[in-house]
């Protein structure tokens, strides 16, 4: 069977959600495989988030907020990018490739970004195949 | 072939079973001790930082965390290429010291007593540590588990977690000893040593003025004739804490002494693919299988191994002890397994000697507490002695002090072959051609690995303990033939 | 002066572990007396020759309380949590390996094969040249011997069957457990199937006495050793790695009395699952760096994020293994 990545993207409501939004009410094409998942704030994205998607069958997770200094709520995606780092150094050490976790800010206007983050991503995670921690991890 | 499974074994370290064989005629053909249990320690400590080792590998044993650690962290400081200063061992040694008292006691008291003070053949429903108290009253329990009490607040006061202590750091210790908790500890190992008096005066009493009791330990199946490994100081006196490593022969002759880091050269060990645990025995020698004597690679390090590959105690009083077990026993080397029992109580005293020396020396209330610290060698290896047997770490990492490699022989692990041929030869001993496989018979097998002290010496306490044992007499093809239960 | 009341049938049995629970259970000291006045116990390998076989005999529930301590590691640890199970009212998962996985769960970055390899024929002081390896079944020449089947990876008591409380820590502090066993024995109703007893809900920050400012802000990770702990201030505000902000308070933070910052034996605070995940939310919180070469800089100096943030609990965290 084809793999078919299955993408999470958690987008902050001010910045990268309107920005996702903008690329769908302007009839951009892209890749269809992510799933939006709306956060009032990047800076709401917790480890444990990113974790739950990879252990439930996520082969990639992609995090946007604000570009820096544009916080709606001033430092959180301050908070979001040294989460995300830290949590780049954790995934591999448990063995999942690094490229699997990515941080883009995106703004309210840059829908074309958006739309090209998520091509560009979805072929990242279809050359490195399918994430297999889900079966990993199983008991 | 018939079988006699015992299983668990209990009062042992961890987990264990024996598998005894019977041929047709009811001779014991052979026995099989195993343990099935691995958990990996070698293999979970790599990519860790190596400071974090000490308080790790302390989860090896939760009865001798204090070994673990203090070898750990001798290897540690070697890792790091520097000596901690000398306040700095000597509060490691104090700390060692009560660990040595507490396990000890807790040893003696629980495993060892009910078979000598209540007897091997009393009924099992007797033969615990309440036994123990009926017959040398309340009072005497009560004082037991003080001194195993006091014992542990020391252990607390210099390593903060009183089971899993983190005194060790690279290059030291992170506490220091103030002058009131020192004196506390003073008057507190002045206990200790009368306590040791009393536990060998109770041995003397119980055991030794006991005709069938010395029997027993002179002339039941109980000897093997090995080599004795121990730590030994500059003057080859018994040291738990640091020193060489020197092996005695079965005529107690010295075969070798080496530091630390030449362990290799000088030990190696062998792998069967009915048990999870390796057998070490003596590279030279070779690993010539579960035989004993003078041209046999298996050695054991045991309290009474120590005393053996020792010339003597560092202490005046234990140094009494040494000379009176090694006199009454036929002179030196002693290859009478009971006497570990003995050993182990010289040691007693000893460790409440050297703690109430250690606690009065000047320099243990010093502030210099830790090594000036530098670039990282990245190799050591730290050697203690362990209640059970003399036990090695040995490290590699990178130059972060990032684990890379681990290496560790625990103490019981020494004893895996002496164990195994131990209780070969005692069943060999009790069970033979028409023998009803008693119950009595049973506890005298089981007396054999108990010797030992393995590492799991936790029946401090109570409890309706009898020895239950049940034992299956199976044909060849494996129906019941006869079940021997003793509750 | 015995009542009328029943004693509490009380077991206590250890699978992958280390004795440090049961010595916790020994630790009650004097206090054992009154244990054994109100207590029975039918079944404590370490203490007692009470075999297997008896336990299978015993009428389902016979036992009142079992404190399982160990973590699941072998087919023999599976076994007796399922038996055990089935003979107890009360099974309760004792100390951080039977809770979490505990220590031996930090075998779980690494696999059987892995693990048996370094042993068996790595180790600098094994001669194996046949790579002999153990075996579950083991022909010799008088009959035949075996061993518990190793499994791949660790798991805690709860991923193996059902568990009705849970009594945290490396070991269990034993003023904890003679707190819980007063409230048994008393008939003291006990809080919901599922509940952490005998230790506190909020974080070991609350019980800690070390001094802790408003303001954390940290510019540097420190390795233990790179400073010298001035014995006061709390370790995080020296730049020293301690979880006890995602670590339960219960154990009298005993490990900072000895001036060790924590490492988290006590678990996860109440109304957190994976506190590894926490504790990385925390640190990330008060790295005080914005631009990213600044903030890897900083993270550079957390030398191995999974084995101290997960040093207890890897087998139950979210990620509970390394990918082979």
């Amino acid at each position: 069977m084809e793999f078919n990545p299955k993408i999470v993207a958690f987008l902050c409501n001010w910045c990268s959600y309107t920005g996702a939004d903008l690329a769908g009410t302007s009839r951009m094409e892209y890749k269809a495989n992510v799933r939006a998942v709306r956060v009032m704030c990047s800076g709401r994205i917790e480890p444990t988030f990113v974790l739950r998607a990879f252990k439930n069958g996520a082969d990639g997770v992609l995090v946007c907020g604000c570009h820096p200094g544009d916080c709606h709520y001033q430092e959180g995606n301050y908070r979001c990018l040294r989460r995300f780092l830290l949590l780049q150094k954790y995934i591999q050490q448990m063995g999942i490739e690094t490229e699997r976790l990515k941080l883009e800010w995106i703004s309210a206007s840059e829908g074309k970004q958006f739309a090209e983050l998520v091509n560009s991503f979805t072929e990242t995670i279809n050359e490195l195949g399918p994430c297999r921690i889900k079966e990993t991890i199983k008991i | 072939m018939r079988t006699i499974t015992i299983d668990p074994i209990t009062r042992l370290e961890g987990h264990g079973k024996i598998e005894i064989f019977l041929n047709d005629e009811g001779d014991v053909q052979n026995v099989y001790f195993q343990v099935p249990e691995l958990r990996g320690f070698e293999k979970f400590c790599e990519g860790r930082p190596v400071e974090e080792l000490p308080a790790i590998v302390a989860k090896i044993c939760g009865v001798c965390p204090g070994c673990h650690h203090m070898a750990s962290g001798k290897a540690v400081d070697v890792v790091f290429g520097v000596e901690p200063p000398p306040t700095a061992k000597k509060l490691r040694e104090l700390f060692y010291m009560a660990h040595f008292i507490h396990s000890h006691t807790a040893h003696f008291y629980a495993l060892a007593a009910p078979d000598f003070v209540v007897g091997p053949f009393a009924p099992p429903s007797k033969r615990n540590i309440l036994g123990v108290i009926e017959k040398v009253g309340k009072e005497a329990g009560l004082e037991v588990i003080k001194q195993r009490r006091l014992a542990q607040e020391i252990q607390a006061l210099l390593g903060g977690h009183q089971t899993f202590v983190v005194m060790n750091i690279p290059g030291g210790v992170r506490r220091g000893l103030s002058q009131s908790e020192r004196d506390d500890i003073v008057t507190k190992a002045n206990g200790f040593v009368e306590f040791g008096k009393f536990s060998l005066r109770l041995f003397q009493d119980v055991v030794l003025a006991n005709k069938e009791y010395l029997d027993i330990i002179l002339n039941g199946p109980y000897s093997l004739k090995l080599h004795s490994m121990g730590l030994v100081d500059n003057n080859n006196k018994v040291n738990f804490y640091d020193g060489k490593v020197r092996v005695v022969d079965t005529e107690g002759k010295e075969l070798c002494k080496y530091s630390p880091p030449e362990y290799l050269e000088y030990i190696a060990e062998h792998v069967e693919p009915w048990s999870y645990l390796k057998f070490p025995f003596l590279k030279k020698i070779g690993w010539t299988g579960f035989i004993d004597g003078q041209n046999s690679g298996v050695y054991h390090a045991t309290p009474l191994s120590r005393l053996n590959a020792a010339d003597g105690m560092a202490t005046p009083l234990a140094q009494k002890e040494y000379e009176h077990m090694y006199s009454t026993l036929g002179g030196k080397p002693v290859h009478a397994t009971l006497a570990m029992h003995w050993a182990r109580l010289v040691e007693l005293l000893y460790s409440a000697e050297r703690c109430l020396e250690l606690a009065m020396d000047p320099d243990i209330t010093g502030k210099e507490l830790r090594a000036q610290l530098g670039p990282i060698p990245g190799e050591g290896v730290g050697i203690v002695e362990a209640q059970r047997g003399t036990l090695t770490h040995h490290y590699w990492t990178d130059d972060r002090g990032i684990v890379k490699k681990v290496n560790i022989i625990v103490g019981t692990t020494n004893n895996n072959a002496a164990i195994c041929m131990s209780i070969k030869k005692a069943a060999q001993g009790f069970i033979k051609k028409g023998t009803e496989v008693s119950d009595g018979i049973l506890n005298l097998v089981e007396m054999a690995f108990r010797a030992y002290d393995p590492c799991f010496s936790c029946a401090t306490h109570s409890l309706p303990g009898q020895m239950p044992l049940i034992i299956e007499i199976r044909e060849p093809n494996g129906e019941l033939k006869q079940r021997l239960i003793r509750d | 002066m015995e009542g009328s009341k029943p004693k509490l049938k009380l077991a206590v049995y250890w699978a992958a572990a280390c004795g440090g629970c049961c010595v916790s259970v020994l630790d009650v000291h004097e206090k054992l007396f009154d244990v054994v006045a109100a207590a029975d116990l039918v079944f404590w390998p370490i203490a007692l020759d009470i075999k297997y076989r008896d336990v299978e005999e015993m009428p389902d529930n016979h036992i009142d309380v079992t404190l399982f301590n160990g973590a699941v590691r072998n087919s023999e640890n599976e076994h007796m949590a399922r038996l055990l199970r089935k003979k107890s009212k009360i099974l309760v998962a004792y100390g951080s390996c039977a809770q979490l996985g505990g220590i031996p769960g930090l075998a779980n970055f690494s696999t059987k094969e892995e693990i048996f390899n370094r042993i068996y024929s790595e180790s600098e002081s094994t001669i194996n040249p046949e790579g002999v390896r153990p075996e579950i079944l083991v022909k010799v020449a008088e009959g035949n011997l075996h061993l518990p089947e190793f499994f791949n990876d660790v798991r805690s008591l709860s991923q193996t069957v059902d568990v009705d409380y849970s009594i945290p820590g490396c070991p269990p502090q034993t003023e904890r457990l003679l707190e819980v066993f007063t409230a048994i024995v008393s008939g003291a109703e006990l809080p919901p199937k599922g509940s952490v007893i005998g230790a506190e809900t909020k974080t070991q920050c609350d019980e800690c006495i070390r001094k802790k400012s408003e303001n954390k802000k940290i510019r540097k990770f420190y390795r233990p050793w790179e400073i010298q702990d001035d014995g006061i201030t709390c370790f995080m505000e020296q730049g020293v790695l301690c979880m006890g902000p995602a670590t339960r308070a219960g154990c009298g933070y005993r490990c900072i009395k000895g001036n060790a910052p924590c490492r988290g034996c006590y678990g996860p605070p109440a109304g957190v699952a994976d506190p590894g995940a926490k504790m990385m939310s925390a640190i990330a919180s008060i790295i005080d760096e914005k631009e990213p070469e600044d903030i890897s800089r900083v993270l550079e100096d957390l030398v191995d994020p999974a084995g101290s943030f997960y040093r207890f609990s890897l087998p139950s965290s979210i990620i509970r293994r390394k990918m082979p």
